[in-house]
């Protein structure tokens, strides 16, 4: 598959993760309204509301939260020319404004990038990364994150996993209230609602685990999209191996964090395959491999 | 009778309907492809804005590199020379193609000033140097992903007027060919190892 279908077919492929996401919210809103309180577009108002508010909210506090958490701090060119020449190239490549650059202070190479658009982005990487990349290298993983930013994912990130806490929230709330009102459902047929009620209980993995595969899909294209920037897929290739060949674990990531960077935090994770925010590095390193060679024929 | 004539009313009405909505659609087309060739076009002129602020940068580095670099090698003068008269050929240049050959030597010269530095440690572990090289290195890269930005752009354009109706459309406007960037293939890779 060349490059431009690469991209093309993963653009489609999240967006039918996001309908089929979007079908589990409205039904886990649908059932637990049909349930609690007979009456299903209740449930399904409720929870569009919810999420848009909490959409409000991450939108536009969301890359301060995550910046202070992981313990960047913005720097200035001065301090770090080679990283600042090799984010403002990579910004003109993508045709962005330069994204601010901040560093974390930490062995274990990685980075990440945030914001809410291409105008208020951040691209955060570790001492760690500085200290082993060679130029090509840290271009690669620059150029990931640059195609992060181009390709609006920190957005994507931030609906996706308000859409699973918005499944998760309601049906939490619906187990709660499931203890303590048991004698009004005397009209419905008990088929129909062992069926929403295993439905409610099910929903949150299943969303959980559409957040996962949307993240993988994000990584392979950032990916594919960041070989398009350097023209120079090897990069990025040979960054991966490094990076996942050095024994350092990130001291600042947690669970909430883990999807923002550009190879798992988690070393060994305890949750593979379907559960995983990345593809396996293998995959994405023989990847951009085969495009290296379909870029030279 | 009366259904015949019922049905001529309604044909008609039916094709004059028609006919304005096919109208509504024509004029809806031509303002959607006159739109986004225009902004094509201002993309091509800001993509090529963005080559020139970096050339700039470059000429402007330059004569402080010289200063330095003389301060060890004195006796360097053709290689000063040649970087000099490369610097005031792109400063000189005036369409694509000119700066795009000035440019081209320029990186050539630059490349032979910073082979004669490998003949002197001290130089190099000087930390102005570095830094100079550091910026200039740098530029040179972000040339070379402006050129890459504004040539996927001039791509983009000259593919999309050739085609019908796009022709059509940039003969009225007069919008012809854009010109590429052009380099050898060689440099690019050639940088990547010089520094």
């Amino acid at each position: 598959m060349g490059l431009y279908e690469q991209i093309e077919s993963n653009k489609r492929r999240t967006f039918l993760l996001f309908a089929v996401f979007f079908a589990v919210v409205i039904a886990v809103g649908y059932a637990v309204g049909w349930l609690f309180w007979d009456f299903g577009e209740l449930g399904v108002a409720f929870s569009i509301m919810l999420g848009t508010f909490w959409a409000l909210v991450t939108y536009f506090l969301g890359d301060r939260i995550v910046l202070a958490v992981s313990g960047a701090r913005e720097v200035r060119k001065e301090e770090f020319p080679h990283l600042y020449n090799t984010v403002e190239g990579l910004a003109i490549a993508a045709g962005l404004p330069a994204p601010k650059v901040y560093v974390m202070n930490d062995p274990a190479p990685n980075a990440f990038a945030t914001g809410r658009n291409p105008n208020n982005s951040v691209i955060a990487v570790t001492t760690g990364l500085l200290k082993i990349m060679n130029r090509q290298e840290l271009e690669g993983v620059v150029a990931h994150e640059m195609s992060h930013i181009k390709n609006r994912d920190v957005a994507l990130q931030v609906f996706a996993s308000i859409l699973v806490g918005v499944v998760v929230m309601i049906a939490d709330m619906a187990m709660r209230t499931m203890f303590y009102s048991r004698n009004r459902d005397k009209d419905k047929s008990p088929a129909l609602m062992l069926v929403g009620v295993l439905f409610i209980f099910l929903a949150p993995i299943v969303a959980q685990l559409i957040h996962m595969a949307i993240s993988r899909q994000r990584e392979f294209l950032a990916d594919a999209s960041g070989a398009m920037l350097t023209r120079y897929p090897e990069g990025l290739a040979a960054a991966l191996e490094k990076i996942s060949a050095n024994p350092n674990q990130l001291r600042a990531a947690t669970n909430a964090t883990a999807h923002l960077f550009i190879v798992n935090p988690f070393k060994k994770g305890f949750l593979v395959g379907l559960f995983s925010t990345h593809p396996p590095l293998e995959e994405r390193i023989t990847r951009l491999r085969e495009r290296s060679m379909g870029m030279q024929g | 009778m009366i259904v015949g004539s019922l049905i001529g009313g309604g044909l008609l009405m039916l094709v004059l309907m028609a006919l304005a909505f096919f109208g509504l659609i024509v004029i809806v087309a031509i303002v959607w492809m006159y739109n986004s060739l225009v902004s094509l076009n201002e993309r091509i002129d800001n993509a090529w804005a963005q080559i020139d602020v970096q050339l700039k940068r470059r000429t402007d580095l330059i004569p402080n590199l010289v200063e330095t670099v003389k301060g060890y090698a004195k006796h360097e003068k053709s290689v000063f020379e040649n970087v000099t008269k490369a610097r005031t050929a792109i400063m000189k240049a005036g369409t694509i193609s000119e700066k795009a050959k000035a440019n081209n030597a320029l990186t050539g010269a630059l490349k032979s000033l910073f082979a004669v530095v490998e003949n002197y440690p001290q130089l190099k572990a000087n930390e102005n140097f570095k830094l100079l090289q550091e910026e200039l290195s740098g530029t040179e890269s972000k040339i070379a992903y402006a050129r890459q930005f504004y040539n996927d752009e001039v791509m983009l354009f000259n593919a999309r007027i050739q085609k019908i109706p796009w022709t059509i459309m940039a003969n009225a406007l007069k919008y012809k060919q854009r010109d590429y960037f052009k380099t050898e293939e060689k440099e690019r890779k050639a940088v990547k190892v010089a520094f």
